[in-house]
């Protein structure tokens, strides 16, 4: 019996391993060629450098591209999630015609290729006489960013005794006063959880950005143009462990957020 | 307890779609009575309650309070309270938080909050517990902080809706006790629903029967269970025995019916426009009936049967008695007042059954 079993295991685990690797064997050449002191990404490495650094910090280009893609991706952020809550309110909380299809339609923009929507919207903004411009970037990471944060804010919408919000107002409070009071401090991991992630989607998203940025320009934009300068590589290089330690510490924020808004909820169930 | 309606539903009916939850019901709720709103899971009773509270709009009618048509106010100001079936207390706040909730606009000062939230505690029995969390109660402690946030408005009417149905039954049954005492000092009238025949019982001064969105009877839980109008209450409240039967002769006192596998009965004066040739439904309740091992000196109401099954309650039994021509047994009731008499009994063994005529209760045929 337990022969089977530590076989079996050991199948999987050779697996997941492999698997581990090719994931993440790559991502970790990031910073360790970050580090190296030649601009040749080749082995064997040569010395420790903090030199890439150093030029990553004083490119004003890239610090630039880096502000305008942290302005983007906050203002998405706060937007979509605003957006996000109140469309998930909505389709938890009445009984409106049409919901499925509504949700769907809101839910489509995850499943087109974004090189589709990318070409759509230039078209659209021409056509528009709209200049393209970091608004128009926006723009269009909203179309990914709210139909994500309303499935992160439908998940917490239901995940709570909706009678809560019926003793709030049995207890006085109108709509709006039952929101503040009762139904946003308990969505509140959901929301953080949605700024959180919506935030990191705007952030690394390319193929929108490409299409729609004008004479400003984003931090993947950016770097995908540095990448034909080899003498420039192993800044981007630096810059790219930076925002993968960024990112990392992101994601593990938001997901630790959320599974403690799940703890909470399965706490205080009835 | 007066006599002045505070609650009038009047044709009040309640659609889901293609669904009639709630058929044109019209009754009064009397000011400081203990009301409750008893029936089978999906009779109505709930979304009864939520349109008080005004959690749901009547289809058509019209529920007053106090003489006021309900329908234009919106449930926040509405003097009604509610005490929920899950007690809704508010996890991200502590008990006094939670207590306290509905106070904000009242304008008092943290004084005179923090003496009426302790005098509540007082009331619910958790002095000193106001700085617990939601997630640190127990269910019975949850309940008493959804009655006390509840009572702390003062509602002219506490809506309840199963407020006991989560609790296990030792606690459930305290609560009862502690419910009862605690709207007769406040003197605040209680609806209840619930679908526990026995809890309403307990604690109401009358009972509406609900049954598939219709009220069926309002009356007092003795006159439900002693003198039920309806076949569905005689057998939905308690345990009881019918038989068919016809009308042979009405007299003053006494009414005389073929009963089937009874053979001729007498039952008490049957009122209700009974005449001979009437076809009327005999109901009799278990503990009414005497169980005797020898034919008993009267003649009348005895029937002779055999033991059947029995099952041992502890303080009581109940046994099954066959008849014949009669496939369904009729079940008894005996206090088990004596510790031996479970011995003394016998599957098969031959046995009668006698009662009074004032036990028998006459119901139209439904």
């Amino acid at each position: 019996m337990s022969a089977g079993v530590s076989r079996r295991f050991d199948g999987f685990a050779l697996y997941a391993i492999a698997y581990l690797i090719f994931i993440y064997l790559p991502v970790l050449f990031l910073p360790l060629f970050s580090f190296n002191d030649s601009i040749y990404i080749a082995f064997p490495l040569k010395g420790f450098t903090l030199e890439w650094y150093g030029k990553m910090v004083n490119n004003p280009g890239l610090i630039d591209a880096l502000w305008n893609s942290v302005q983007i991706a906050s203002g998405c952020a706060v937007l979509s999630t605003i957006l996000g809550t109140l469309a998930a309110k909505s389709v938890t909380r009445y009984r409106l015609p049409g919901r499925g299809p509504l949700i769907g339609f809101i839910m489509i923009p995850l499943v087109i290729p974004s090189i589709i929507i990318g070409i759509a919207l230039l078209i659209l903004m021409s056509l528009g006489g709209i200049e393209l411009s970091l608004f128009t970037i926006g723009l269009g990471h909203m179309l990914f960013c709210v139909p994500f944060s309303m499935l992160v804010m439908i998940s917490r919408m239901e995940g709570f005794d909706k009678s809560m919000e019926e003793a709030a107002q049995d207890l006085g409070e109108n709509a709006w006063g039952t929101f503040w009071r009762v139904t946003f401090p308990l969505v509140v991991p959901g929301v953080v959880a949605s700024l959180l992630l919506t935030f990191t989607i705007s952030f690394d998203e390319f193929v929108l950005a490409f299409f729609l940025s004008g004479t400003d320009v984003t931090l993947p934009v950016f770097i995908w143009s540095q990448l034909r300068f080899p003498n420039r590589l192993p800044a981007v290089l630096a810059l790219g462990a930076c925002i993968l330690m960024a990112s990392f510490v992101l994601v593990t924020f938001a997901e630790w957020f959320r599974r403690r808004g799940v703890q909470l909820k399965t706490s205080s169930g009835v | 307890m007066s006599e002045q309606p505070i609650i009038s539903f009047q044709s009040v009916r309640k659609d889901f779609g293609p669904v009639r939850a709630v058929n044109d019901v019209s009754f009064d709720i009397l000011t400081g009575e203990f009301f409750s709103l008893l029936g089978p899971s999906g009779c109505g009773k709930t979304t009864l309650l939520r349109m008080v509270a005004g959690f749901e709009a009547p289809t058509g009618g019209e529920i007053y309070l106090d003489g006021q048509p309900l329908s234009a106010i919106p449930p926040h100001q509405r003097p009604v309270n509610m005490v929920f079936q899950s007690y809704a207390i508010f996890p991200h706040l502590n008990v006094s938080q939670n207590i306290a909730f509905g106070l904000r606009k009242s304008g008092l000062s943290k004084q005179e909050l923090d003496s009426k939230i302790n005098e509540m505690l007082e009331m619910i029995k958790l002095p000193g517990f106001g700085s617990r969390g939601a997630d640190e109660l127990s269910g019975g402690q949850r309940q008493r902080v959804a009655l006390a946030r509840a009572l702390i408005k003062r509602p002219k009417v506490l809506l309840l809706d199963e407020p006991l149905g989560a609790l296990d039954k030792k606690l459930r049954e305290q609560m009862q006790i502690e419910l009862r005492a605690l709207q007769q000092q406040v003197g605040i009238t209680f609806v209840f629903v619930t679908h526990d025949q026995e809890e309403a019982l307990t604690l109401s001064d009358r009972i509406a029967v609900m049954s598939k969105g219709d009220v069926l009877e309002i009356a007092s839980p003795t006159e439900l269970y002693e003198s039920p109008r309806t076949q569905f209450v005689a057998d939905f409240i308690g345990t009881m025995n019918f038989f068919k039967g016809s009308v042979r002769s009405v007299t003053d006192a006494t009414t005389e019916v073929e009963a089937e596998s009874l053979g001729t009965i007498l039952a008490g004066a049957g009122g209700n426009g009974l005449s001979a040739g009437s076809e009327v439904m005999v109901a009799i309740r278990p503990e009414k009936l005497e169980l005797c091992f020898e034919s008993p000196q009267v003649p009348e109401n005895t029937v002779e049967g055999r033991m059947g099954p029995s099952a041992y309650l502890g303080d009581r039994s109940h046994l099954y008695v066959l008849i014949s021509g009669r496939e369904e047994p009729v079940s008894v009731a005996l206090q088990n007042l004596d510790r031996s008499s479970q011995g003394s009994r016998h599957t098969d063994q031959p046995v009668w059954l006698s009662w009074s005529k004032d036990s028998v209760v006459l119901l139209p045929v439904e």
